[in-house]
């Protein structure tokens, strides 16, 4: 099948060209070692169908930035046997910036123009043949959007078969006499792509000069050209001055340079130096309310997300009876019976309740992103977030964080730079996720009746405070050195398309159901069995401390002692509540109700209103007020759940700083919590 | 003058860019290059970063990274 690699700028319309060459057959994947999005599909309306394969955005060829590396490598050492290069007909010069160094390669190239509907509209124009002429392949006008011209494009690509003549920049320039030399050397030598690699080398490019066949021929490149660090900016200068001698004439625009367009009126404001901030709250605030609130626009009626949410859980409940009578009907022994029925339906079904809203946040941020909000975001908030090592483009992971842990892990996929996208990881269990709200709640019922604002407002003041003090100590320690630039493109404002959404939605959801179906069913099967089970391995009450949990929790007691809540004949219920905590935060509350007021199962304590009366009054006496806080610093800052670290292990791609992360979190929030214990004793409260 | 100075509103032309590694480079990939015409569009509300346009599309890039960015 005929291998074409799809190449273009971040915002040329890359994913949404993708999207329609390749339909339902998209599959993807991370590249080898890296967390970077490998996209593949077949474009099956050719006669023969094509492999179509998206490589990441970039703007350049250069070796800095993983995507570019990835982007590069792929084009010369696994010579695809076509490349689309697609180009934002809006934004030409800077485009055909990373299409000179395409056309470097003898790889067959055919130019797709997008977005020439916009530039239509907006009465500029383009002089497609002369393009071709100059730059020696096909140029297509597409629309992605509108997928006009793309069955056209596909039959130039069908017959781009036969290798280029790489394309030559360098007539007249400063870098003439050396470049062709550098051609001849290495065709002679037989380097690959022998006038691309002479670019390279004369742009000082670290990577292509590290290459062995390169590095053969070290005292002839020499002796040919001495290369200085000033070789970048000459090379940059080649490049763009070839595009403004020779490319320029061909685009005419009716607009002067500054002048507003709609996208500029729009930006005005949303960016304004008074309501820009004000305009992202609110943003910010309908997102989170529209998701998470019970009681939407103070209407008394639950929010979209809330309200889908129930619906899920209707089908969950039916599947859960079912099973029920099933294995009623068959006989099953009871300890089969719990396994399922306590065990997976109820583990995994709780998990699986909390999809609809974390789809919905990510079908909001998706939203965001696409419209070319985002970026403005990240312009907005870069100053605070500079202040403590990370870039604007952080702001948003860590803020999806206070809705769940698991789509701000995957929102961090967004960040440039790698060291700051696994701090930023991190970080986000620090941002009070909704499944631990229960747990304040119960708290602030308990011990703080006349202070329950104060204190949640407190508990959230503790993970951003946590959250401030690790990324100022990790950037020194951890993930020192690295300096990400925030020099960032401000793509034009644009109305997102629904199929781009949905089909970003769908990849995100097919990650998590995989991840339901392994990690977090394997959690939850051993979290029900070391609950259920004794020593001996015979059943016992759930996780009472004949349990191989509760003896567990009963052993390592003392750990949690310099606490302050793990003391006394009880102190191991708090330790099996914190150790549930662990696998879900929504388990907290329904493990402290078994434990704490005697009931049989979750489902009774949680079906019954006297129940949360007495375990908010057994609370009340056994926790103090310090060993509350305690209890509850520790909860919001350790582990926050299996889904989470299902998410962290696949995002990060990287054993030893995901172990340590989970260790980080462990730690932190045990000295935290004792901080907080023992300062407090100390001062007298 | 360097191109943190500029006041927004106002049209400048690039003369050369210091700095070093990969931050420069990536100054040069963007278009700002010498002899490129640069409007300073706005200042974000806090003070920095910094928006301009250039080459007929908007970049953003901090005061620190337009210190690096000669201009008159």
């Amino acid at each position: 099948m005929m291998k074409v690699a799809l190449v273009g700028n971040p915002n040329s319309g890359k994913t949404t060209l993708f999207n329609e060459l390749t339909g339902s057959t998209a599959k993807v994947g991370n590249w080898a070692g890296v967390t970077v999005d490998k996209k593949e599909g077949t474009y099956k309306k050719a006669k023969t169908p094509m492999d179509i394969i998206d490589l990441p955005g970039v703007y350049s060829l250069s070796p800095y930035t993983l995507e570019e590396v990835i982007a590069r490598d792929y084009i010369v050492n696994e010579e695809p046997d076509a490349i689309i290069n697609i180009v934002d007909a809006t934004n030409l010069e800077r485009n055909l910036y990373l299409t000179t160094q395409v056309l470097e390669t003898d790889v067959p190239v055919v130019i797709a123009l997008n977005m020439m509907d916009v530039v239509k509209k907006n009465k500029d124009s383009i002089d497609t043949k002369a393009l071709e002429q100059k730059l020696g392949v096909p140029v297509v006008e597409i629309s992605a959007l509108r997928a006009e011209n793309i069955e056209r494009l596909m039959e130039l690509v069908g017959k781009a078969t036969t290798k280029r003549q790489p394309l030559d920049i360098f007539k007249d320039s400063k870098l003439e006499t050396s470049y062709r030399q550098l051609v001849d050397l290495f065709t002679t030598n037989g380097v690959k792509q022998a006038a691309f690699t002479a670019s390279k080398v004369l742009e000082n490019d670290e990577k292509v000069l590290s290459f062995e066949s390169v590095v053969a021929l070290k005292d002839q490149i020499e002796q040919i050209t001495t290369v200085t660090e000033d070789n970048e900016a000459l090379m940059a200068d080649v490049r763009y001055g070839f595009i403004d001698s020779e490319l320029s004439s061909t685009i005419k625009k009716s607009r002067i340079l500054g002048e507003m367009t709609t996208s500029d009126k729009i930006d005005k404001i949303l960016t304004n130096r008074l309501l820009g901030l004000p305009i992202f709250a609110i943003i910010m605030f309908f997102i989170f309310h529209c998701t998470f609130s019970e009681n939407f626009l103070g209407l008394g009626i639950a929010s979209p997300g809330v309200y889908i949410q129930g619906l899920t859980e209707i089908p969950i409940g039916w599947i859960s009876s079912g099973i029920e009578s099933i294995l009623d009907t068959l006989g099953a022994s009871s300890w089969v019976y719990g396994l399922i029925v306590d065990g997976i339906v109820a583990g995994v079904g709780g998990v699986l309740s909390f999809i609809p809203q974390i789809l919905l946040i990510f079908f909001f941020l998706s939203f965001l992103e696409d419209s070319g909000y985002m970026a403005r975001v990240a312009f907005i908030m870069d100053r605070i977030l500079r202040r403590f090592g990370l870039s604007g483009k952080a702001f948003l992971p860590l803020l999806t964080g206070f809705g769940c842990s698991v789509p701000a892990i995957m929102g961090a996929r967004t960040l440039e730079g790698e060291k700051e996208r696994k701090l930023t990881m991190l970080l986000v269990p620090y941002m009070s996720c909704g499944a631990k709200a229960p747990i304040w709640a119960l708290f602030a019922a308990a011990v703080f009746p006349n202070h329950a604002d104060l204190m949640t407002f407190g508990i959230y003041f503790i993970g951003i405070f946590v959250a401030i003090l690790s990324a100022i100590l990790l950037k020194q320690l951890v993930f020192k050195g690295e300096v990400t630039p925030f020099v960032m493109e401000m793509p034009t404002y644009h109305w997102p398309r629904l199929k781009n959404l949905l089909l970003r939605l769908w990849d995100k959801l097919k990650g998590y159901l995989v991840r339901a179906g392994t990690v977090i069913l394997a959690s939850t099967i051993v979290l029900w069995f070391l609950g259920n089970f004794n020593l001996s391995l015979q059943m016992v009450e759930a996780n009472s401390n004949d349990s191989i949990l509760g003896v567990f929790a009963g052993a390592i007691t003392f750990i949690f002692e310099p606490l302050g809540f793990a003391s006394g004949s009880a102190g191991w219920k708090a330790v099996v509540a914190i150790l549930t905590g662990l696998i879900a935060k929504e388990a907290v509350v329904s493990t402290m109700g078994v434990l704490y007021t005697g009931m049989e199962s979750e489902e009774e304590f949680l079906g019954d209103d006297d129940a949360t009366a007495s375990l908010v009054a057994t609370i009340a006496h056994t926790f103090s007020p310090l060993a509350a806080i305690s209890f509850m610093t520790f909860n919001l800052l350790s582990i926050p759940c299996m889904a989470a670290v299902a998410t962290l292990r696949a995002e990060m791609n990287d054993r030893k700083m995901f172990w340590f992360t989970i260790g980080y979190w462990i730690v932190i929030a045990w000295i935290v919590s004792f901080l907080i214990y023992n300062v407090g004793t100390l001062l007298g409260f | 003058m360097n191109l943190k100075d500029v006041k927004p509103g106002s049209t400048v032309t690039v003369k050369k860019v210091s700095g070093a590694g990969p931050i420069r480079r990536r100054i040069f990939d963007m278009g700002i290059t010498p002899n490129t015409q640069i409007y300073v569009r706005k200042v974000a509300p806090l003070g920095d970063p910094i928006e301009i346009t250039l080459r007929g599309y908007e970049l953003s890039l901090r005061k620190a990274e337009a210190q690096e960015i000669e201009v008159e």
